[in-house]
């Protein structure tokens, strides 16, 4: 059968640059789907701001006919009702057949289906397709009743082969045009699928999200500052990216880096550029969306730009410095945390309070006191990313020691899984019980997250929690962190299980068993999960751990707590003797060693256990030898209960077989 | 070179060109010209508009008493709306940058994202900020919700920033030494207003004088929604409009206190909800009297 090549592009006024690349994925997987019986495949799927394209190959012009049988009455029913079944079916008693099959003998109707052609089944499907693309935040136009999209579509570009595939969205038809840059290009081009991506070129679109990634790179001067995410963002921000070195003058090098980098990244989407010692040179490079800027009014304009917004940082940091932060403590009572809980007056006395319990000293408390104090700052007004970073800095220019000045300026670590955590003993203190009282607070007022609802983002400070002490090894207890709040306790133990299984790793049943024997001190919690990990990957641990359960099912059925310990002279059997002597031996091997020699010695214990399951009835008709088996048992089963329960361990031989 | 004047007659020829109507600016006083009863009440509804006028901008708390060369208090908007939105609303809008003498081959143009959204007003939309060579020059919108209302047409709303986009043009990096006509800068026209009105906003203004009158304007507001809504008749002659003016004196007033430092970020919320209460009452009221009252009448 002959097949065809088939090209879409929808033309879109400018997506936000984060949000094609999922965009186009989504319809890169429906646009697969749907060619799948088509025996099509996909050749292409990019992207500009202005459009979405998908391209394939070899599609049937039309789906293989079908067959379907509708299954009607048995063959012994009555003729009536065979009649009634081929009424329903639109076709004569004759026209059915008898089938027979595993169910039984059935008059049936064999159903013959043609097969739609490719152009029926593209233009039918495609536009729900295509509006189906699962934006963040979209939009209605041209009026009520209208579909949503991100943002218009302005043209669509529809071709299978030569023809073009009919169907409209809101009142734009589709045709055989593509659409040139908006400043370099022709507004409407008719393309063919074998002139498309050259007819782009020519009107200065590059297509191919990777070659305008390597153009920005390959243009990039010496000593740029590498910045993955800006060059996502500038990848799909335009459609002929050209970089442009600007500069500005040396005297702005004075306000600090931090603030020089945010305006540029943040501000401008400039990327930073270093001098040869790697220090911030006063040079930026801008990513033009055109091709050049030959009388260098591009340039000027950018350096223009720039120049205003480093005046107005200098500014700004020139008129923060006439009140310092210490003399800033009490505006925060102006400032509202959260207007249920009050303000950050009353959250600095609050986090002094909790680092000072938690064992701060001197100099944490002094952090904390002035920690909050950028908040009334204008540089944190205008640039509310940098708070913390200009407390910091502000506090060191005004002479506070630099351990608070460094506390001051990492407390708001780590922002996220990735980020690092506070570098300080004081900082980390200070970011935990900065964290603490946020989710203290909000919990007291019932402000819980649920599902996506989390407007404070309580989890990711929860989640910056447990990073820092585990990754800190402080030595707080989550009891006490939870200070006695209802649900937030728990609350804190889902972002561990969290942090052990999806950011460390561990598995979820390694995660269960060491929690379940103590989920207080982290850095306990990832030695024990350490241990764990280690000692099962030896053949003995899973079986062993399948004993456990059998151990802790007995103890539970029989509701067992033991009156004193094993009494040897009550064991009659050689299977309880050895395995009481071999626990013995084992307990006494292992006594104060590292978790891992204390589950590897346990794991030695396997032969003895086996034998004792298979020989011993632990039911015996004797109620005090029966009491005295299960105190073995129990005592098999505490010794080591500290590191995890192990009952809560899934064999993996089980598992497998389980799914 | 392109006064600041002369910026501004041709953008609105070009408008004009294009089948908008040139109004002048409202003569009350509003933060944004999008507040304007043009835009905000003409949004709304199922009937075409078009329309362009410059409107002066007064964000108290903006002020800078004329020394910082690109902060006003009152800044200058040209604000463009089209309803419902061309399909060539874009090139439309590039065609008024040529119009002034930008080339656009020689610059760089990039569309940024850049929802707006007025809690005051129960308005929103999508759009984007345009930027020029790294600058923004234009905030452009299709409005989605207007007074807590689904809009039942699309419109696009263009706002242009006219000092900062003739400092572009004239290449001055400050709004106070634009050439307004080639005798006057800017700073001879305004720069006294900048200065005496920051002083009068920030040091000298009556908090409770200005509380008073947020009640009263608010108060009147009240009133007017509530007669309208318990009328029998005479919907259709009802002032829908001068009880919109109330909405903007009570906005007014709430950004003077702003500046002012009377309003405690508490208590922000709760008077925003105030406004954003009259807002979408006297929304309410006109569609009504423009799509029902009339037709019962």
């Amino acid at each position: 059968m002959a097949t065809k090549d088939f090209l879409l592009e929808v033309g879109v006024e400018e997506i936000p640059d984060w949000m094609i690349e999922a965009g186009l994925a989504h319809l890169q997987t429906k646009i697969q789907d749907l060619i799948g019986p088509l025996n099509g495949s996909m050749t292409m799927a990019e992207a500009t701001p202005r459009r979405l394209v998908i391209a394939c190959s070899g599609l049937q012009e039309r789906e293989a006919d079908r067959e379907e049988i509708q299954t009607g009455p048995p063959k012994q029913a009555p003729a009536p009702a065979v009649a009634g079944f081929a009424k329903k079916c639109g076709v004569t008693v004759e026209e059915l057949e008898v089938i027979e099959s595993a169910k039984g003998t059935y008059f049936s109707y064999r159903r013959k289906l043609v097969g739609k052609s490719a152009v029926e089944i593209l233009s039918e499907i495609l536009p729900g397709l295509i509006l189906g693309i699962p934006w963040p935040k979209s939009m209605l136009w041209p009026a009520k009743g209208g579909a949503k999209f991100i943002r218009p579509i302005r043209w669509i570009l529809c071709l299978l082969g030569e023809d073009v595939v009919p169907f409209a969205i809101n009142g734009i038809a589709t045709g055989n045009q593509t659409a040139g840059h908006r400043q370099l290009g022709q507004h409407r081009v008719a393309v063919t699928i074998a002139t498309y991506e050259q007819a782009l070129r020519d009107n200065f679109v590059i297509l191919r999200a990777s070659e305008r990634r390597q153009k920005i790179v390959d243009e990039l001067p010496a000593g740029v500052k590498a910045d993955a995410a800006l060059l996502e963002t500038l990848t799909y921000s335009t459609e002929f990216p050209t970089p442009i070195l600007g500069e500005f003058a040396e005297s702005y090098l004075s306000l600090p880096e931090e603030v020089l980098v945010t305006v540029m990244r943040f501000h401008q989407k400039y990327f930073s550029v270093a001098d040869a010692d790697g220090k911030l040179a006063a040079k930026f490079v801008a990513v033009m969306n055109t091709a050049s800027d030959p009388e260098g009014l591009v340039k000027h304009g950018n350096e223009r730009v720039l120049r205003a917004r480093f005046n107005d940082a200098r500014f700004f940091y020139d008129v923060d410095q006439h009140k310092p932060l210490a003399q800033r403590v009490e505006d925060l009572k102006t400032v509202t945390f959260q207007k249920d809980i009050g303000s950050y007056h009353a959250k600095t006395l609050q986090v002094m309070a909790l680092v000072a319990e938690l064992g701060g000293d001197a100099s944490t408390v002094r952090a904390a006191e002035l920690a909050k104090t950028d908040l009334t700052c204008e540089m944190v007004k205008e640039f509310t990313e940098l708070q913390g970073v200009v407390g910091g800095l502000y506090a060191k220019a005004q002479g506070e020691p630099s351990d608070v000045a460094t506390a001051i300026y990492d407390h708001y670590k780590p922002v996220s899984m990735e980020d690092s955590i506070p570098r300080t003993r004081a900082g980390q203190l200070l970011s935990v019980a900065d964290k603490v009282n946020t989710l203290r607070s909000c919990f007291g007022i019932g402000m819980i997250p649920t599902g996506s609802k989390d407007p404070f983002a309580l989890r990711r400070a929860a989640q910056g929690i447990v990073k820092i002490l585990v990754e800190g090894e402080l030595s707080l207890g989550l009891q006490q962190l939870a200070g006695g709040v209802a649900k937030l306790d728990e609350f804190l133990l889902e972002r561990v299980k969290h942090y052990c299984q999806e950011i460390r790793g561990y598995a979820y049943d390694e995660v269960a068993a060491v929690l379940a024997a103590g989920a207080d001190a982290l850095p306990d919690v990832l030695a024990r999960l350490d241990a764990v990990k280690t000692v099962r990957a030896g053949e003995d641990f899973e079986p062993l751990a399948a004993a456990f359960k059998r151990t802790k099912n007995i103890l539970d059925q029989a509701k067992f707590t033991p009156a004193g310990p094993v009494d040897p002279a009550l064991m009659t059997d050689p299977a309880e003797i050895a395995l009481s002597a071999a626990l013995s031996e084992v307990a006494a091997r292992v006594k104060g060693r590292s978790y891992i020699e204390i589950l590897a010695g346990m794991a030695t214990l396997r032969p003895a256990v086996d034998l004792f399951f298979d020989k011993v009835l632990v039911n015996a008709p004797d109620q005090a030898v029966r009491t005295n088996r299960l105190t073995l048992l129990f005592s098999l089963k505490a010794e080591f209960s500290g590191i995890a329960e192990f009952s809560e361990i899934v064999p993996k031989l089980q598992e497998t077989l389980a799914s | 070179m392109t006064t600041y004047q002369e910026m501004i007659f041709r953008l609105k020829r070009y408008w004009a060109e294009r089948g908008c109507i040139i109004t002048e600016p409202y003569d009350v006083e509003v933060g944004a010209g999008t507040m304007c009863p043009e835009t905000f009440l003409r949004v709304l509804g199922p009937d075409a508009y078009r329309v362009a006028y410059v409107q002066p901008s007064r964000r108290p708390a903006d002020g800078r008493y004329g020394e910082n060369p690109n902060r006003l208090y009152k800044h200058s908007q040209l604000q463009v709306i089209l309803k419902p939105t061309p399909d060539d609303v874009i090139e439309q809008y590039l065609g008024s940058l040529e119009a002034i003498g930008i080339d656009l081959k020689k610059h760089d143009i990039k569309f940024e994202e850049d929802n707006w959204e007025s809690p005051t007003l129960g308005a929103w939309g999508i759009g984007w900020q345009v930027m020029l060579d790294g600058m923004e020059i234009t905030q452009f919108t299709y409005f989605q919700q207007c007074g807590g209302i689904d809009l039942d047409l699309i419109p696009a709303e263009i706002t242009y920033g006219l000092e900062r986009l003739c400092a572009f043009l004239q290449d001055k990096e400050s709004v106070y030494q634009i050439d307004w006509t080639p005798e006057f800068n800017y700073g001879q026209v305004r720069l006294k207003e900048e200065q005496q009105f920051s002083v009068y906003n920030f040091e000298m203004a009556d908090v409770a004088m200005l509380w008073k009158l947020f009640d009263a304007h608010e108060g009147e507001c009240q009133r007017l929604i509530e007669l309208y809504k318990t009328a029998e008749e005479g919907k259709s002659r009802f002032p829908v409009l001068p009880t919109y003016d109330q909405v903007l004196k009570c906005s007014n007033i709430f950004n003077l206190l702003d500046a002012r430092g009377a309003i405690s970020v508490t208590e922000r919320v709760g008077v925003i909800a105030r406004v954003r209460r009259l807002a979408v009452g006297v929304a309410g009221m006109w569609v009504d009297q423009q799509y029902t009252a009339e037709v019962v009448a």
